[in-house]
């Protein structure tokens, strides 16, 4: 298969291997597509969103004081129930004084505000987070790296639809994706499910072994959701012929996988890191599964009293670590695992290129995956050097947030409050860090195009269209954003329409912006 | 003539007028009479009122007022050619070998009463045939493209203090400027719906996915309208005659708004221009008489300046339409015009007086209307005009008299 010439080169690697392209990219790209797009590829990982951000440690502390603060609410309430009501009279000492006092709060309904305050708090830093990640969307000039990112932050999906998760859902993506995208998969799966926004996610935080000391002691037990996604979503799928078995074993081998300040205060983890730091030098998990909690980076953490203890089996491997290492070598052989390899490669070209994805695609990735040893970096090299993936065509339709992001980009903007970004993308069908299941964003051409979707699509394009400042001409934009890819038809009924809104409408809604 | 202090700025913003209103969303039912009443009080409302209605898209002013005496209008023209007021079907007879649009009988009505006027071949000043320039051009009331980025509507309210309203979520280039004004949203647009929607479709001809599922998305859109329609009371679809009334009494009372802004879109007639022109004309048609019958009384200080970037091609092309040309005609309608003849002269029809051999040629400056008007009906003085208003256009676009 030929590749087209560079300027169409130029901006298939903006529009499908990138976000879209700003103005001028498509020509600065021009020069050397192909090395635009290797430059974007470092061991380092991903570029991150700017900004002043909690760590997930900080995150740990916002939340049990929010924690506190609902705590204190309840006591409050016990003491005084009539206080619900909101009727109790403040104390008057003066007594005969007949000016209306200003209401004060009772104790309780400071209580609630307190939480109220807390619980906005944190999800306004979600959603600064997120605007954060959306600008660094629109304006960065690696748009390949940030796709990249993203299709792996979707395939281990969180989801900000279960509150725990979504306090440290921007975390998870600077601390636990970003940095392993161009690295070993292992390493990004193991980040990724030690995470405390995944093991929160899916209820790995309070899995207890039975026969662990914990489990012993009370009637707790399992919980298999993080185990089976594991298997099913993260690693080798569930045509990989595992058994409910597997999928127990592994949950039994997880847990202990739990977040810290979970039960515990905050304040006593500076001397637990401490402890932790001793331990790790002593090879925690090497024949002493100790009663002391182990931490781990970004919050993680391995209580010992909540692990299953014994050797584990899964998929015909026998496993006979004891601690935490038992998961991680679970997990390390997954992410090794040649199924693992087939069902990532095909996701990727699913993802990258087309709905039916070309075999010679899938197989020059699972190739380089296989030969790399599960690289990401060789397989990103892989993607955009199969000559497949630059067929002319656009076979897959833009996201909401991908259309809303390579708006800003063709317009060369960028947004500057949450609340511009969550309204639109939540119409569109896609709110904010928000995947309906651990299954992640749909990512079929057609989930994107459904009736409603498309006139939400058409009422957002003349929003902005109406919205749009600035002297250059709609022709240009358009021309600035596809290149080589707009098509005549495009082309005149943008240069003919009747007034700039309808032409910015008629070019966001073309089908070559539409799809990329 | 009455003066009033200017506005503070947060009397009018469009919130607070919603609110005033008692309207949520589109709904057009329940309309006060005034604005929210934060203004200052006011003691006239005895003030001439002038609308402003923007035919986007470029409208055929020989489709509007057929020139049908000129003798070489049937063979430029051919099946787009209005026929004389005699013939059946014909358009309606105003003077000087000119009929208008049958679609407009409403404005012929006014016309039979002295309240209505054109000017068959006006332009803006600078000879281009790009919707976007040309309109930044007739709203910004400049020479040049990109003089000025505000409007001179703006600019005219401020050399009066003036209220000013636009119709429609976004203000106007032609309202945008320093001094405040509020503005109205009865939520959607006046004729461009259906219309991307159409260029839509023709641009998804080889996309079925997007093609059906914008397809089936707006059929239920326009099913959930129709169900809404017929729950509430107000018109939730753009209606124009209802609209009128709507703008009208948001221009009526003590605090009512001087200026109004409004755009039609869809004049863009490149094919089967017969049936767009139509429904447009019928629409334009109704809304002036929504606006007369809002403004009762007010009407007798009314004026309606109905403007397009430019005209559209002598000739007929090759699909039932026309394209970008350059004169149009203008209408005035209300009841504070003076009753006379065509504003302007006519140039004819020939291919000698034809500009580049393909569009009606501008015998007037669209800015000396305008300005006219301005000065005649809303008291803005000339030297406003000539220095602020309208700059350096002294030379280039005298002043009429005798319109008001």
């Amino acid at each position: 298969m030929d590749l087209p010439d560079r300027t169409l080169q130029s901006s298939i690697a903006l529009t499908r291997f990138g976000l879209g392209a700003r103005p001028g990219e498509i020509a600065e790209v021009s020069r050397d597509p192909a090395g635009w797009l290797q430059a974007q590829i470092r061991t380092s990982g991903a570029p991150q969103p700017q900004g002043t951000f909690h760590s997930s440690l900080q995150r740990i502390d916002d939340l049990a004081a929010y924690r506190d603060a609902a705590q204190a609410g309840r006591r409050l309430q016990t003491q005084t129930p009539d206080t619900m009501a909101g009727t109790s009279v403040p104390p008057n000492p003066g007594g005969r004084d007949q000016t209306p006092a200003v209401e004060t709060a009772t104790p309780a309904q400071q209580a609630f505000d307190a939480r109220q305050g807390e619980r906005r708090q944190l999800i306004q830093d979600t959603a600064q987070e997120f605007l954060a990640r959306t600008r660094l969307a629109c304006t960065t000039g690696e748009g390949f790296a940030e796709r990249w990112a993203l299709f792996w932050s979707n395939t281990l999906t969180v989801s900000a639809t279960k509150f725990q998760s979504a306090v440290f859902i921007g975390q998870y993506e600077r601390e636990a994706i970003r940095p392993h995208v161009f690295g070993p998969f292992a390493d990004l799966l193991l980040a990724a499910e030690q995470h405390p926004a995944m093991l929160l996610y899916l209820d790995q935080a309070q899995s207890i072994g039975p026969n662990s000391q914990a489990g012993r002691r009370r009637a707790a037990g399992l919980n298999e959701n993080l185990a089976r996604e594991s298997l099913e979503l993260h690693s080798v799928g569930a045509q990989a012929g595992y058994t409910q078995a597997d999928v127990t074993e592994l949950a039994r081998a997880l847990t202990g996988w739990s977040v810290e300040g979970q039960g515990g205060r905050p304040s006593q983890r500076a001397a637990l890191a401490e402890r932790g730091a001793d331990m790790r030098r002593q090879r925690p998990g090497a024949g002493r599964a100790g009663t002391l909690d182990q931490p781990g980076r970004h919050g993680f953490v391995f209580r010992p009293a909540l692990h299953e203890p014994g050797a584990r089996t899964l998929m015909g491997r026998r496993y006979p670590q004891a601690g935490s290492s038992q998961g991680e070598a679970m997990l390390r052989d997954l992410a090794s695992h040649p199924q693992t390899a087939r069902r990532l490669a095909h996701r990727l070209a699913v993802h990258f290129v087309s709905d039916e994805p070309p075999a010679a695609l899938v197989s020059a990735l699972e190739a380089a995956w296989l030969s790399s040893g599960g690289r990401l970096d060789a397989v990103a090299r892989a993607l955009i050097t199969a000559p497949e993936a630059w067929s002319a065509t656009p076979e897959k339709i833009k996201t909401p947030y991908e259309f809303l992001t390579s708006t800003h980009r063709a317009l060369g903007t960028a947004p500057q409050r949450p609340q511009g970004l969550q309204q639109p993308l939540m119409t569109m069908g896609q709110p904010a860090f928000s995947p309906p299941s651990p299954e992640g964003w749909p990512d079929m051409a057609a989930d994107w195009a459904g009736p409603d979707a498309m006139v939400k699509r058409l009422e957002w394009a003349s929003g902005v269209a109406d919205n749009a400042r600035g002297a250059r001409e709609p022709v240009q934009i358009a021309q600035a954003a596809l290149g080589g890819r707009l098509g005549e038809r495009s082309l005149t009924a943008i240069a003919r329409a009747e007034s700039r809104p309808e032409a910015l409408t008629l070019f966001l809604m073309s089908p070559e912006f539409q799809r990329r | 003539m009455n003066r009033h202090s200017p506005l503070q700025g947060s009397a009018l913003d469009r919130r607070r007028v919603l609110a005033g209103l008692g309207l949520s969303g589109a709904g057009l039912g329940g309309l006060s009479l005034t604005f929210a009443g934060h203004a200052q009080a006011l003691v006239s409302s005895n003030r001439p009122k002038l609308v402003v209605i923007l035919a986007r898209g470029a409208m055929d002013g020989l489709s509007v007022t057929a020139p049908y005496a000129d003798e070489d209008y049937r063979r430029l023209r051919g099946s787009l050619a209005l026929s004389a007021p005699a013939d059946p079907d014909g358009s309606l007879e105003l003077e000087a070998g000119f009929g208008l649009h049958p679609a407009l009988s409403g404005l012929h009505s006014l016309y039979g009463q002295g309240q209505l006027r054109f000017a068959p071949a006006v332009a803006i000043p600078t000879r281009i045939r790009s919707h976007f320039d040309a309109q930044d051009m007739l709203e910004t009331g400049g020479e040049r493209l990109r003089q000025s980025d505000t409007g001179w509507l703006n600019r005219a309210l401020g050399s009066i203090n003036g209220r000013g309203l636009s119709i429609g979520a976004q203000t106007p280039l032609i309202l945008r400027g320093n001094t405040e004004t509020s503005s109205w949203a009865p939520g959607g647009r006046i004729g461009g719906e259906e219309r991307i929607a159409n260029l839509l479709q023709d641009l998804y001809v080889d996309d079925r996915l997007l093609a059906t599922g914008l397809a089936r998305g707006l059929e239920t859109e326009a099913l959930a309208r129709a169900m809404n329609d017929s729950r509430e009371a107000g018109p939730r679809r753009l209606e124009a005659a209802p609209l009128g009334s709507a703008v009208a009494r948001l221009m009526t009372g003590e605090t009512g708004a001087d200026v109004v802004a409004l755009s039609i879109e869809g004049w863009d007639t490149h094919a089967r221009q017969v049936a767009q022109l139509q429904t447009r004309l019928s629409q334009l048609d109704q809304l002036i008489a929504g606006l007369r019958q809002g403004l009762g009384s007010e009407w007798s200080r009314t004026i309606i300046i109905v403007a397009t970037e430019f005209g559209r091609t002598a000739r007929i092309n090759g699909t039932q339409g026309t394209d970008h040309g350059t004169a149009s005609t203008l209408l005035l309608a209300g009841g504070a015009l003076k009753r006379g003849g065509p504003i302007g002269g006519w140039p004819g029809l020939s291919d000698a007086a034809l500009f580049e051999g393909r569009d009606l040629a501008p015998t007037l400056d669209v800015r000396s209307i305008f300005k006219s008007v301005l000065r005649d009906h809303l008291g803005v003085d000339r030297r406003a005009l000539h220095d602020l208003v309208f700059p350096e256009s002294a030379n280039e676009a005298p002043l009429l008299t005798g319109l008001v």
